[in-house]
């Protein structure tokens, strides 16, 4: 029983961490129409440049204490997703308004390799430390209760703590900011939120400037687990699944899609795998989503789009 | 006029460009020996490949500050894999032919080694796979161009249970251990399987085997099922981040890092460094040598290439353990094409046939690598034509929390084991492709 408890808890706080990820896809698609495929190129950016500065910052001032330095590596990260945001608004979008949303893909499929190679190209290809403190060992719990206990991974936790907080912060700032309305009036018809004084290439920079800080929040945890490196932009793929799952416009959805193909996956891996010769957990994702999309092509709280003929 | 400026910063721009490109590139030239490099400095497994890489270019670069391989210079090219089987064996079919001929190729990776087996006879270029690629074409009978020099996985599995065995008091000690193995989901990770599953059917240990997908940065299911099982070691077969996230995970559950062996190829810096003290007491298989940063060969290449400024990666790196791995595999090549020269004419370059020969019938003695500047860094190698590992040394080395050190003395891959598997699998081989394997006499020719 405790060995199940423990890859259902595995599987939720996994899953809320694929559902920080996936926040980055639902946002850009709410707020633009654009299914950004260069969210997980954005993560690796993010970390990368957040473990460089974070490396570098201590030789260029002087500064001894690693708080500081991580809070100074922050917020230059911040700046420069900024300044990603905006160039891909100058660089890209704003040629694209009204296109079609294959064209926009295609569009964000580029820009995944052009942040893949100049982000390893500025910050290096070797794996980079991030360290913000987290703890790394587990402590068991319920020992009263079950032989052995029940393991909870400290870091794990509180990443998963934090990706709820954000998650709540993004959802009251889709809903209750006008900035928010303006994104989503802005995501429905771009031609029709321009006609209403909706600035598009403003609502644009900021969304893509929102999925920045959301890319370098899962980059700095993300980055924490695993170390920073190039795998990191692989760790988007497993997002894919929750989104479909979840509903490429909802919020909601993003949270309960990660947190059903966080569970999903690790209790397939722990109890079918050994049928099948292990290692199914990146495809199993996949085919719930699949199986889910027979039945709800929207997801489970998308939008259904009814078109008129 | 505009029009015009725009055009000349295009064309600088592509100049600038395919310049920046070429130029670190090809330095091929007539009458010089080439060797095409398969390297992955990109990707997932860039963090690893990047060493090694670096070492084999220096290593070929120092030969060159010396003079060449008896005057003959060495003309290298890379080739950017990924890691990617398509991609190497796109790399291999544009490169073979190049510059009067590829002298040899090494893959670094199992995957592409199975890709390139069947077309190197036909090509007759020889497939060096320096601790990895296939076990059983360490029988030169029957894989008569691929040279898995001085050590297979089987070898590299075969010891790891000779120091599980030394370290319980001996091989009776291991009926009902239980050892899994968490491997990379790939050739490559199943390479050690068929060797592991003989010595659990000799010794009566329990093995479980744990697979993990490409690239491996999820593996919390994997070590749930560890924490579950509560074996008495783990075997590591990882490549990349795969082994950094195995060492995180088994932190995360609380799996003693002491109980913790991986092979050769996760057991290098990358691996731990950004682990550091939570990787402490964890060990891995040296294929022969760890990190080396004071033999002579090391200090010949920090004083004639990088003290040159001719250094291909930064002067930190030498010495490190997959630098070294690098820079003894292109040893290990540029010696069969010396001692090809001493059968087809000192001072020519040979072809990838002539190089075979060549590499059948390296004998370096420790005098020989003590002058060449391997003292300390690796023993003998005798290969023939029968034989393509020519040496089946290995150690053990620990991770301290800042450096590797060796935590034991050599072990040798145990023949009574190995040799019937390798005659087995290669039977089964050459029985499925046809294959007519080579007798001493043709090994004369």
């Amino acid at each position: 029983m405790s060995f199940f408890i423990e890859t259902l808890l595995g599987g939720l706080m996994t899953g809320m961490l694929y559902a920080l990820v996936a926040l980055g896809f639902v946002l850009i698609y709410k707020a633009s129409g654009v299914f950004n495929f260069a969210q997980g190129a954005m993560v690796l950016f993010a970390a990368l440049a957040m473990a460089r500065f974070s490396e570098w910052i201590p030789g260029w001032l002087g500064i001894e204490s690693l708080f500081l330095a991580n809070l100074i590596a922050i917020v230059l990260t911040v700046v420069v997703m900024f300044v990603v945001a905006w160039l891909v608004e100058r660089l890209a979008l704003r040629h694209l308004v009204n296109q079609n949303e294959a064209t926009l893909l295609m569009a964000t499929l580029g820009i995944t390799y052009v942040l893949d190679g100049v982000g390893q190209t500025i910050f290096g290809s070797d794996i980079y430390k991030i360290d913000v403190g987290m703890p790394k060992d587990p402590v068991i719990m319920l020992e009263s209760m079950f032989e052995g206990g029940v393991l909870i991974n400290k870091e794990d936790f509180i990443a998963a703590a934090i990706a709820a907080i954000l998650v709540a912060a993004l959802t009251l700032f889709f809903q209750k900011t006008p900035t928010g309305r303006a994104l989503r009036a802005v995501a429905d018809d771009h031609q029709a939120a321009l006609s209403v004084g909706i600035p598009l290439d403003r609502i644009w920079v900021i969304v893509w400037c929102v999925a920045g800080i959301t890319a370098l929040v899962a980059g700095i945890i993300w980055g924490s687990k695993l170390g920073v490196q190039f795998s990191l932009s692989t760790v988007a793929l497993r997002a894919l699944p929750v989104v479909i799952l979840g509903g490429l416009t909802s919020v909601p959805g993003a949270i309960i899609g990660g947190l059903i193909i966080g569970v999903g996956e690790k209790l397939s891996e722990v109890y079918l795998g050994h049928y099948v010769g292990g290692g199914i957990e990146i495809w199993f994702a996949y085919m719930l989503a699949l199986v889910f999309l027979l039945f709800r092509p929207q997801g489970l709280f998308g939008e259904k789009i009814i078109d008129r003929v | 006029m505009k029009q015009l400026k725009k055009l000349a910063i295009a064309a600088s721009l592509a100049a600038a460009l395919a310049g920046g490109l070429a130029a670190p590139q090809a330095f091929a030239q007539a009458k010089e020996q080439y060797f095409p490099i398969l390297v992955y400095r990109t990707g997932a497994y860039a963090p690893n490949g990047v060493p090694w890489a670096n070492g084999f270019i220096d290593y070929l670069k120092l030969v060159n500050a010396k003079g060449g391989i008896n005057g003959v210079k060495i003309s290298f090219e890379e080739c950017e894999t990924g890691y990617a089987t398509d991609r190497g064996v796109e790399c291999y079919e544009r490169m073979k032919g190049k510059n009067g001929g590829a002298t040899m190729f090494q893959p670094l990776s199992t995957g592409i080694t199975f890709a390139l087996t069947e077309k190197a006879p036909n090509d007759k270029i020889p497939i060096i796979t320096a601790g990895y690629g296939r076990s059983e074409s360490q029988n030169g009978a029957v894989f008569g161009w691929n040279f898995p020099l001085i050590g297979t996985y089987w070898m590299g599995a075969d010891v790891l249970v000779q120091h599980i065995a030394k370290k319980e008091g001996g091989f009776d000690k291991l009926k009902g251990k239980k050892i899994t193995l968490v491997y990379h989901d790939s050739p490559y990770g199943k390479e050690p399987i068929a060797l592991l599953q003989e010595r659990a059917k000799m010794h009566g240990f329990d093995l479980s085997l744990l697979p993990v997908a490409h690239p491996g940065v999820e593996q919390k299911a994997t070590w749930l099922q560890i924490r579950q099982n509560k074996p008495d070691y783990v075997f590591l077969w990882g490549w990349g981040v795969m082994n950094s996230t195995a060492l995180k995970e088994a932190q995360a559950t609380g799996f003693p890092r002491e109980k913790m062996y991986g092979v050769w190829w996760a057991g290098a810096e990358p691996d731990v460094k950004d682990v550091g003290e939570g990787a402490k007491g964890y060990n891995a298989l040296a294929m022969q040598h760890g990190a080396e940063p004071n033999a002579k060969v090391v200090k010949d290449v920090l004083a004639m290439v990088h003290g040159k400024g001719q250094g291909t990666g930064p002067k930190e790196e030498v010495g490190q353990v997959l630098y070294m791995r690098g820079l003894i595999s292109a040893m290990l090549s540029v010696e069969g094409v010396k001692k090809a020269q001493e059968r087809y004419g000192k001072g020519k370059v040979m072809t990838g046939e002539q190089t075979r020969w060549g590499l059948e019938n390296i004998n370096l003695d420790q005098k020989t690598l003590d002058a060449m500047g391997f003292g300390g860094v690796m023993r003998p190698v005798q290969t023939s034509c029968l034989d393509h590992m020519g040496s089946a040394w290995a150690r053990i080395h620990t991770w301290d929390g800042k450096k590797w050190n060796f935590t034991s003395d050599w072990y040798q891959g145990d023949e009574k084991v190995l040799r019937p598997l390798v005659m087995l699998t290669s039977g089964k081989y050459a029985e499925e492709k046809k294959i007519k394997p080579r007798t001493p006499e043709d090994c004369k020719k």
